[in-house]
């Protein structure tokens, strides 16, 4: 021991650049959004641009990939993914991994199915689906607990469920089916995602997720500002809300110009806003984004780790059981290999590609969504070429790659700039 | 530990005392860790507008003092006293309900949250119990940051991993006076910062002493001790070697006590029961 240890370990990291203080007038705050982005605060930003290279890609290269008709088809193909993908960037956040999702999914149509068969137990069609969400939410609640309570990482965990579940399918659809194929016979159900909307009900969600979206901007603002406290500028909110606008109603156009906005896809905007309200605004989803920061921080916080982790889990488990009953719906029927094949692949690499950090704390609901309309936007162009399966493994698998690379990179300038 | 004396027979002497009754109060409390007697019959105050200093050789037991306190886990033996009453501290969440916050040195801060969702995890306002009340937590936040004088954080949305070592360590001092804390006690507070952060934090050290608060701070640099405190505590070998004023005292002099300072008994050397000072 000596009077002048004098450590300086970190005398030369000295504070931040002085960051822009007034985001208040709208060069101030697309200079403070820029300086964000320099420093790793990457956001939508990669998804966005990576979105318009695809599309000039295959709108080049195939002449039906930009049609009405694709367009839809997109938007199926994409929604499955998304609701998954949502649960997967729960887990994510906390930064955990499920790679049991797929085949819980899997779980979740079986389930559902087996209970539709008519007079066997010929169910209603919400009960069905309630009880199978039920399944898949307690499989997420029994693989946390195992994780949680005997510290198991969650990576061996939840790949022995998608052991298990891929089993769990298999047993399932062979003693139900000898031929190992089960049909949904409920309208409702099937319904759920080969249904689509008049075209003015079609128009109508889309002026109430407008409205909704400017309603919410313009009320925070108005309590920060009466607060005292500092608000978006007006005329980025304006900005957002008509650019939310254009988007909205150019989709709802388009999918009109063809058979309409689907059912399901209005589905996955209610549970897209409401999981979104969770992790941004509520206590639990503070406490998800802690765990996931500092797990033990948190703990010291007082935050109940484990049980955020077991909630996490079966949110996850939940939105898997979602994400099956619209591909069983979609497909009209359950299989031996439901859930298999590259989903699991597919949803993970949606939520990683959507900019949910796989290091945990970073990430919003919403990159899901981004990331399943790249992902399905790839399997969709490939598909149209008529790419050999081989092909599309290698070029899914290149876009995780570079989805990842660009989360590392960005990771590690917000190292390089402060002290994580 | 002993049973609480009952509060009947302390009221009347406790209300002629209550001025100059230290706010914190251990007397010969001891800990051992199977054979390391890791405390020994050590005696610790600290008074309400007072920087404590807790100063000893690496093993000397400070972490050790400042954890039972905390609740981490308790004394083997000894009366500890808060605000005068006799106390039993069982865990982190007692301590912090008589108003005991302790500022690690890690500091645990979740990096991927702005400065607000720090000072308020586990603790955050919501609206109905679930939804977070932003608009409350921020002005709070900020209150309490502008009243320590922290000048240099420029906006209280700022993800904490963005700040500088020093911006960080006010963060968490200021987390821990949010919850109408009486004492804090802070865990070699600027062990890795550069000398103008250092000099920023010392500033808030004395600030909280300023504000009434009990202020027990844990360092190994004896100059950051000389500048902030007015007591210095030094433990040797899990015994109070010395109690010093800081104004009476020269670096010389506690340097002496940490390393040579006199013990009452030689660890190891005495049987169980043996009487304590």
């Amino acid at each position: 021991m000596t009077t002048e240890p004098d450590v300086d370990r970190n005398a030369d990291v000295e504070p931040t650049p002085a960051r822009e203080t007034s985001p208040t007038t709208l060069s101030g705050y697309l200079r403070l959004w820029w300086q964000g982005v320099k420093y790793g605060e990457l956001g939508s930003l990669p998804i966005i641009a990576g979105l318009a290279v695809i599309v000039v890609i295959f709108g080049v290269l195939d002449d039906t990939f930009l049609t009405e008709r694709n367009f839809t088809n997109l938007l199926l193909q994409m929604t499955y993914i998304a609701a998954i993908a949502i649960g997967v960037v729960f887990v994510l956040l906390i930064g955990e991994i499920d790679l049991s999702v797929a085949f819980v999914s899997g779980v979740g149509g079986v389930v559902m199915t087996l209970l539709l068969r008519p007079d066997d137990p010929g169910w209603p069609w919400w009960l069905a689906i309630a009880v199978a969400l039920l399944c898949t939410t307690a499989i997420g609640f029994i693989q946390a607990l195992v994780i949680t309570k005997a510290g198991v990482p969650s990576f061996v965990v939840t790949l022995a469920g998608l052991l298990i579940w891929s089993g769990v399918v298999l047993i399932l659809t062979t003693q139900a089916s000898g031929v190992g194929t089960i049909r949904i016979q409920d309208d409702t159900v099937v319904g759920i995602a080969n249904d689509f909307l008049s075209d003015t009900a079609g128009w109508a969600v889309g002026a109430v997720v407008v409205a909704a979206f400017a309603v919410s901007q313009l009320y925070t603002a108005r309590t920060r500002r009466t607060g005292g406290l500092l608000a978006k500028p007006s005329v980025v909110i304006v900005l957002q809300i008509v650019g939310l606008a254009v988007v909205t109603f150019a989709a709802v156009w388009y999918a009109n110009e063809d058979r309409g906005v689907p059912k399901v896809a209005v589905i996955l905007g209610v549970l897209l806003v409401f999981w979104s309200f969770v992790a941004s605004r509520t206590r639990f989803g503070r406490h998800v984004y802690a765990v996931g920061g500092s797990a033990e921080a948190a703990r010291r916080a007082g935050i109940p780790v484990d049980r955020v982790r077991i909630a996490v889990f079966m949110i996850s488990g939940f939105m898997a059981g979602v994400g099956g009953v619209m591909l069983a719906s979609r497909l009209r029927s359950v299989a031996t290999n439901t859930g298999g094949g590259n989903l699991l692949l597919l949803v993970i690499a949606a939520a990683v590609i959507g900019g949910t950090s796989l290091f945990g704390g970073v990430g919003r609901v919403i990159s899901a969504l981004l990331g399943a309309l790249v992902i399905a936007s790839i399997q969709n162009g490939m598909d149209l070429l008529g790419l050999a399966s081989g092909t599309k493994f290698v070029i899914t698998g290149l876009v995780l790659l570079g989805a990842v690379l660009v989360d590392a990179y960005a990771k590690r300038r917000r190292v390089a700039r402060g002290v994580v | 530990m002993p049973e609480g004396v009952p509060a009947t027979t302390l009221l009347p002497t406790q209300n002629m005392a209550i001025a100059d009754t230290p706010l914190l109060e251990c007397r010969g409390v001891s800990k051992a860790f199977g054979a390391v007697q890791a405390l020994f019959h050590v005696d610790f105050e600290v008074r309400r507008g007072e920087v404590m200093a807790l100063v000893g050789d690496n093993g000397a037991g400070k972490s050790t003092l400042i954890k039972s306190v905390a609740g981490i886990y308790p004394f083997d033996e000894g009366e500890v006293r808060y605000a005068g009453e006799a106390v039993h501290i069982h865990g982190p969440r007692d301590a912090a309900k008589l108003g005991i916050e302790v500022v690690y040195q890690d500091l645990a801060l979740a990096d991927n949250l702005d400065v607000v969702a720090n000072m308020f995890l586990g603790r955050e306002r919501t609206h109905n119990g679930f939804v977070l009340d932003e608009s409350s937590m921020e002005w709070a936040s900020r209150e309490t940051l502008d009243s320590l004088h922290v000048m240099t954080l420029r906006s209280v949305r700022q993800i904490v991993a963005g700040l500088s070592g020093g911006q960080r360590q006010a963060v968490a001092v200021a987390k821990s006076i949010m919850w109408d804390s009486k004492l804090v006690i802070l865990d070699e507070p600027t062990a890795a910062l550069g000398v103008a952060q250092t000099r920023q934090v010392l500033d808030l050290v004395r600030r909280l002493a300023e504000r009434g608060l009990g202020v027990v701070i844990i360092s190994h640099n004896l100059h950051d001790v000389f500048e902030s405190a007015d007591r210095i505590t030094v433990l040797r070998l899990g015994q109070r070697v010395a109690l010093l004023e800081t104004s009476e005292t020269s670096q010389q002099e506690v340097v002496h006590a940490i390393t040579a300072g006199t013990l009452d008994q030689v660890p190891g050397m005495f049987d169980d029961g043996a009487p304590g000072p």
